[in-house]
């Protein structure tokens, strides 16, 4: 046993840790640097799920009834696995819409109703108001196990330790949860303290398992081995232990619970309000049922090695977790473990309390308030804020006093799924919601209504009965003695437990009414509007539509905003609307979509009910038509297709701007390499007609110029004539051929005849040269189609170019034939100095000659330009191999197949 | 969608999901019901945590995968 001081102290401790843990968050989102903006925080607040029911019952579950703690998480684990799908929706229409409640989120949806927002709140704080009972029921009985106390059945109020928790939370929700009227609505430093109360509550238990499985027991099958001697315990992991399995039970206990991960108002809370980005819900996804796996592993170690400690007739299984450690000398894990169910009960009592005071403030009294008489006044803020504490101190009082009346009653022990089942009835409107633009309000609220009648009646009114409170003869008889309406067998069905059979008859009633009421009478503008904006979320863009007609004044609309959300923020939103529309304040028009600003800002302070009734108050609306939805809806989508095809045409444009610049940069490098061409030629022809001329008239000055003398003028200048003559024969051949104009006589050619014929006119040259011409030729090579003048010019102009460079002595030139299987190969090879590296790309083009102009032997450098072209007219290759001093090797490819 | 935000592929987890609903329930729950022992410990508790831990993790690698 613990002293009671200790406990109490390390409770009051832990609650301030919680308060610190909390500020530091707050402050640091002051700061701008969040600590909840990650995906592991997220999904650590989501944890807030598992409550102290969860925390302690479930090992009393699995004591009692074997695997059947399971589905409780196993359904969380399914609902996670389209989390990504259906929260992230959620999430987007909350955030698009200002929304902070899951009353504000289905009113919204079904055309803003007033009505259904107050209904949704009623059936929350009648299904969750004795979960909070619960957890404070579980806060003191764990303080009772642990100071092995018993239960003081006259303790004064005043010395009721649930009591100052309940206090402390309630101040704690002020604090943290109702402190201004934030701009989203969102708690950072709540969350980060729930998230810590997350990870406590999962290492204490984890630390309790481990204590249990390694400490008490020599691993998980020593437990089980040992639990073979222990009659009865061997049937708690079989599925038809004591009796037939009820596969119907475990579904829909796995197909509720996976509805409850979504829609328990303190879900909906840290999942949807409290998310920072929606982008972390792709992580939080897995980290969260992995989470639940981890504290459901020990369950069952905990349940069975407990029932081994104790034996069958021990302590209660739904305290092994405070009893196994304090039994067994490790009262510090004890009180780590009380912690760990405190962490659990105030982690939920917090987030759940913040959650439904928002709606009981928003959607039950300030609609009332409006309505009755408070429509002129000032500034709003403090009333709403007011209001919202009150509501906070309101919900958990009533907790603790439904706990100290119901006590140990079945009403309360069995709460938690009847909790679940009650919000479980937010299913369709809901989720039907959000995929199916059909829903109309007026099925949504006959559903809700259906739904939750039929589940007060099998299910909440059972409850108290068999607490006692009411006679229960009901029950077994049915009302007034009438068999077919007896509320845990309705019409005669049999065979489902309690819970399942008022499931299936809540849901079907409820499903059947949203359908059909929704089928039978088609949807009001407004409500189509709602609809649209809800189900296509992902499909606005820039240009969302706005569903409202009316003439307002732009005072009104400031007054309005000064009085919800004080001044300073509502100055901040017309100042920002002001700057993207680019005018002053004063002249702001107070058009639909600034109307729409202003009501969805107030939405988040109000919720969306309250926000409608406000704006509309202060604005003459026109009341809209499906005809003029449908209208604004074209125009919307008219306005975001201008801007696709606005996007899609300059975004064209800009790909032939790039085309047309490419195009223009061929063009000037073209240019350029004209005028290169006509640079070099003119160059070319001038050296020739200089000497001419210099020499012409040198003759004609001098009449008695020498014979000799004349003659190697005359000589000179024939010979330079020729070479302007072969010059321009050259430039005109060239340029017939770059375009294509040139003639060209194909007939069957022997390459091998054309390589003799080329050594044997070229003869002349080498002789003058010293050189020596060695031809290696096979006996026999096919016949090619080509031009033999054509040819032989290029076997010309490389045997003539490989001479020039040959040393004066001991000059030799190779010319090899080479056949391949589908080509012939001209290799030329000379012994001469080479081209250098850096001249052999550009050895092919005009007027490149090689070597330096001062030394390299005479030419017109259009040789090998010409050949090229002609070897590429014919589908071949024309390259160069060389290394500098070693020689050069040109050599041509030509295919046998032309083309090929 | 220029705002989608890159996220797994939702006929992926839709696929998960159904997997896990005829995994978790009957008859596939009558198999894992069995009277078996893995490793010294009941078929029925191992087969259930083992399923969950391979969907948590399949769940993981989808979403980690296709987030980038």
């Amino acid at each position: 046993m613990i002293a009671p001081a200790v406990v109490l102290a390390a409770a009051a401790g832990y609650l301030l840790v919680l308060f610190l843990i909390a500020a530091w968050g707050d402050r640091r989102a002051a700061e701008g640097r969040s600590v909840i903006d990650s995906a592991g925080v997220y999904a650590l607040s989501w944890g807030v799920y598992c409550t102290a029911w969860t925390y302690f019952g479930s090992v009393g579950r699995a004591a009692t009834a074997g695997m059947w703690f399971l589905p409780i998480y196993l359904g969380p684990m399914l609902a996670m696995l389209v989390a990504w799908i259906v929260l992230r929706k959620m999430v987007r229409i909350a955030r698009t819409y200002r929304i902070t409640s899951i009353a504000d989120f289905i009113a919204g949806r079904y055309g803003k109703s007033p009505g259904l927002a107050a209904l949704v709140t009623l059936i929350t704080v009648v299904g969750i108001v004795p979960y909070i009972a619960l957890q404070l029921k579980a806060v003191e009985a764990g303080y009772l196990v642990l100071t092995g106390t018993g239960r003081q059945a006259a303790a004064a109020w005043w010395g009721d330790g649930a009591l100052y928790v309940a206090l402390a939370l309630a101040a704690f929700a002020i604090i943290f949860g109702a402190r201004h009227l934030d701009l989203a609505e969102r708690h950072e430093g709540m969350v980060a303290a729930i998230a810590f109360e997350s990870a406590l509550k999962l290492v204490a238990f984890l630390g309790v398992g481990a204590f249990v499985t390694w400490g008490l027991f020599g691993g998980m099958a020593d437990i089980w081995a040992r639990a073979q001697a222990v009659p009865g315990l061997a049937d708690l992991v079989r599925l038809d232990g004591p009796g037939p399995f009820d596969y119907a039970q475990w579904f829909a206990l796995t197909g509720l619970s996976a509805l409850s991960v979504l829609l328990l108002p303190r879900q909906f809370q840290v999942m949807v309000v409290e998310c920072v980005d929606e982008a972390h819900i792709r992580r939080a996804a897995w980290i969260f049922p992995a989470y639940l796996l981890l504290i459901n592993v020990f369950v069952l170690p905990i349940a069975i090695g407990g029932i081994i400690a104790f034996g069958a007739a021990g302590a209660d299984p739904e305290t092994f977790v405070l009893s196994l450690p304090l039994a067994h000398g490790a009262p510090a894990l004890a009180l780590l473990a009380y912690l760990g169910g405190l962490s659990a009960a105030t982690g939920m009592l917090i987030v759940e309390t913040v959650a439904v005071s928002t709606m009981v403030c928003n959607d039950l009294v300030m609609p009332g308030l409006l309505r009755f008489g408070l429509r002129g006044g000032g500034d709003l803020t403090r009333l709403i804020l007011a209001i919202r504490r009150a509501a906070i101190v309101l919900v958990l009082m009533l907790g603790y006093l439904y706990f100290r009346v119901a006590g140990e009653a079945y009403a309360l022990v069995s709460i938690g799924l009847i909790s679940f089942a009650a919000v479980a009835q937010f299913g369709p409107s809901l989720l039907g919601g959000i995929y199916w633009r059909g829903g109309t309000r007026v099925g949504a609220t006959a559903g809700l209504l259906g739904g939750f009648a039929v589940w007060i009646y099998t299910l909440m009114l059972p409850s108290v009965a068999k607490s006692g409170w009411i006679p229960d003869r009901f029950i077994a008889e049915g009302p007034f003695g009438i068999a077919l309406l007896a509320p845990e067998r309705l019409f005669g069905l049999t065979g489902l437990d309690a819970l399942t059979h008022s499931l299936f008859w809540s849901l079907l009633v409820n499903i059947g009414l949203y359908v059909g009421l929704s089928l039978a009478r088609a949807p009001t503008a407004r409500e189509a509007s709602q609809a649209l904006l809800f189900v296509d979320v992902f499909r606005q863009g820039s240009a969302e539509p706005v569903f409202w007609r009316g003439r307002a004044r732009l005072d009104d609309l400031r007054a309005l905003a000064g009085r919800f959300l004080g001044p300073a923020r509502a100055e901040a939103i017309f100042d920002e609307h002001a700057a993207a529309r680019g005018v002053p304040v004063p002249d702001l028009v107070a058009d639909a979509r600034l109307v729409d600003r202003v009501e969805r800002q107030i939405a988040g302070t109000v919720g969306t009910a309250s926000a409608r009734v406000m704006v509309a108050s202060v604005a003459q609306e026109e009341p809209l038509s499906v005809e003029d939805v449908l209208e604004i809806l074209n125009e919307s989508s008219q306005l975001r297709g201008y801007a696709r095809a606005l996007e899609e045409k300059s975004q064209s444009l800009e790909e032939a701007t790039g085309e047309l610049r490419a195009a223009n940069e061929a063009l000037k490098s073209l240019d350029q390499l004209k005028d290169d061409f006509m640079s070099s030629v003119t160059h070319e022809l001038r050296t020739p007609l200089t000497s001419i001329r210099a020499l012409s008239e040198v003759m004609r000055d001098t009449p008695d110029i020498e014979p000799a003398e004349r003659d190697e003028f005359l000589r000179i200048i024939v010979s330079e004539t020729e070479r302007l003559g072969r010059l321009v024969n050259q430039v005109l051949d060239l340029a017939k051929i770059e375009s294509g104009h040139a003639e060209w006589h194909n007939t069957d050619v022997d390459l091998r005849a054309i390589v003799i014929d080329a050594g044997r006119a070229t003869s002349e040259l080498f002789r003058e040269r010293g050189a020596r011409l060695d031809l290696t030729l096979p006996d026999t090579v096919p016949t090619l189609r080509a031009d033999p003048d054509r040819l032989t010019q290029v076997m010309l102009n490389l045997l003539s170019n490989a001479v020039k460079f040959v040393p004066t002595t001991a000059g030799r030139v190779e010319v090899r034939l080479v056949v391949e299987p589908d080509a012939l190969v001209v290799e030329v090879e000379d012994n001469g100095p080479g081209v250098p590296a850096a001249e052999q790309a550009t050895v092919f083009e005009k007027f490149r000659q090689g070597g330096d102009a001062l030394t390299r032997p005479p030419g017109t450098g259009l040789g090998l330009p010409i050949s090229r072209q002609i070897v590429d007219h014919l589908g071949g290759r024309m390259w160069l191999e060389s290394e500098s001093g070693r020689g050069a090797c040109f050599a041509f490819r030509l295919p046998l197949q032309p083309g090929g | 969608m220029r705002r989608e935000g890159r996220g797994p592929r939702a006929p992926a987890l839709v696929a998960l999901c159904c997997a896990g609903i005829v995994l978790f329930n009957f008859p596939m729950l009558a198999i894992w019901g069995q009277d078996a022992t893995v490793l010294g410990l009941p078929l029925l508790p191992v087969a259930l945590f083992g399923i969950w831990a391979g969907l948590v993790a399949l769940l993981a690698f989808v979403s980690e995968r296709d987030g980038g």
